[in-house]
């Protein structure tokens, strides 16, 4: 079989890629690989840990079940994109490190992303809707209660 | 890189989607949501030589109220259903299914279609198009038909589709008046597959009896299960708990689960039965009010 190679352009955190692909590379992959944006973790490679959450088109997906090929022409944003300078975190990012919501760190950008998203479409969330939400995101460390402290601190500093 | 390799084509139109399946034939997979076709092609457990992308067709996507009947495309994304205020209206039974299908990212992402030609006996909306008594739409170049839900799933992970047909369409009748729905599943946390889950609607009439029952179950067999000894057994009476009773045993007794590691047969069959009985006394009384 010859090479099933693919021209593909995309956008990830705003800055727009030209890259040539193999059909079977997984998205999560070419983030990591291809683009050198190790922040997206790639945990258990079968869409059931989160780990790999990036925001694609708007919407928090796993890019361990995607192929950089079906990118082409989209928009990608990673856990690199969210702080708005080298100086300053995002307030998610702020609220995890006060409220302790990591301990290894390894699932923390999928569910960055995650909460992302979720607290743009509901800002004012309670207690159990952000568990609902969390519920795609494994974490061995923390428990979660940290987690979920970090997101109603994050999401009572973004109403303001 | 973990999947074997493929070719990969993004579908242009569905006419040449449907073009590349022909010449393909079981050798190319669809590729539509892919949150469970990527992951066993990410263990090389399918390992197809072709994936005809169709998340470019945006024209397989869309809810449509036809009045009686809806329409889903087969593209559309769970998340779509989710926030549509018409699915809540007309398919209760979908709206109350879809928070126990997996998580948000994958509802973000998953299709209706893909999850019915997928037929996972372990998958909800298997079960609720049964329950619906829904039809599925096949396409191919030699043209299309429509195929009902209980004839779809012909065992595990295999449906009557031909090798190059495409799903392109769910058609599902509105809730009628003076009917209730419930769907009601035990996993082991939010979002796994059910242990077992039980979808039915239930009809009433002026009177208050019985018109019309669908009870069908997802994990409990080789496909969803269509119980319908239960679902006949209900018609005609003025429901109780004695009915509710009866129609339970009749469900465990028509069910054939796999068991696992994680849930017995026995105990698979025990929460068929528990389950069954709630989500009818549930049905009745939503039924009952809609009069």
């Amino acid at each position: 079989m010859t090479a099933d190679i693919h021209d593909i352009s995309v956008t990830v955190n705003g800055t727009s890629y030209r890259r040539q692909v193999e059909g079977r590379l997984l998205l999560s992959d070419f983030i990591r690989h291809d683009l050198l944006l190790a922040g997206t973790h790639v945990g258990c490679e079968h869409g059931v840990c989160g780990a790999c959450t990036i925001i694609f088109d708007g919407a928090a997906v796993r890019s361990c079940l995607m192929f950089a090929a079906q990118a082409d022409g989209h928009d990608i944003m990673t856990v690199e994109g969210l702080a708005p300078d080298h100086e300053r975190l995002h307030p998610l990012q702020q609220a995890m490190r006060e409220c302790h919501g990591l301990q290894c760190g390894y699932c923390t950008p999928g569910i960055l992303m995650t909460m992302k998203v979720f607290l743009e479409e509901n800002p004012a969330p309670d207690e159990a809707q952000i568990r609902e939400a969390l519920s795609g995101n494994l974490c061995r460390c923390t428990g979660y209660q940290h987690i979920v402290e970090a997101v109603q601190l994050a999401a009572e500093r973004l109403r303001k | 890189m973990k999947p074997a390799p493929f070719r990969y084509i993004a579908a242009r139109s569905l006419d040449q989607a449907l073009r590349l399946k022909a010449e393909w034939g079981d050798e190319a997979r669809f590729l539509a949501g892919g949150q469970s076709l990527v992951p066993t092609m990410n263990f090389r457990l399918t390992q197809p030589a072709a994936l005809i992308d169709i998340n470019p067709l945006a024209e397989l996507s869309g809810l449509r109220n036809g009045g009686r009947l809806l329409s889903i495309g087969a593209l559309t994304r769970y998340r779509m259903l989710e926030r549509d205020p018409k699915v809540g209206r007309h398919l209760p039974l979908i709206a109350e299914a879809l928070p126990h299908i997996a998580h948000p990212q994958i509802r973000n992402r998953g299709t209706i279609g893909g999850n019915l030609a997928h037929a996972d006996p372990a998958s909800e909306m298997p079960a609720i198009v049964v329950a619906l008594g829904g039809r599925l739409r096949a396409q191919s170049l030699r043209g299309e038909r429509w195929i009902d839900a209980a004839d779809f799933f012909v065992g595990a992970l295999t449906t009557a589709l031909h090798a190059d047909e495409m799903l392109t369409e769910v058609e599902l009748p509105a809730v009628p008046q003076r009917t209730g729905c419930c769907f009601m599943e035990v996993s082991r946390r939010r979002g796994d597959f059910a242990m077992i889950g039980v979808a039915c609607t239930l009809q009433v009439d002026e009177s208050g009896r019985c018109a019309a029952a669908r009870i069908a179950l997802c994990n409990a067999g080789d496909g969803p299960v269509f119980a319908a000894e239960a679902s006949q057994s209900l018609v005609g009476r003025a429901i109780g708990a004695a009915d509710i009773k009866e129609a339970a045993d009749l469900v465990q007794r028509a069910i054939d689960p796999g068991g696992s590691i994680h849930a017995s047969k026995e105990f698979q069959r025990h929460l068929a039965g528990v389950l069954t009985g709630r989500a009818l006394a549930a049905a009745n009384e939503r039924a009952r009010r809609d009069r």
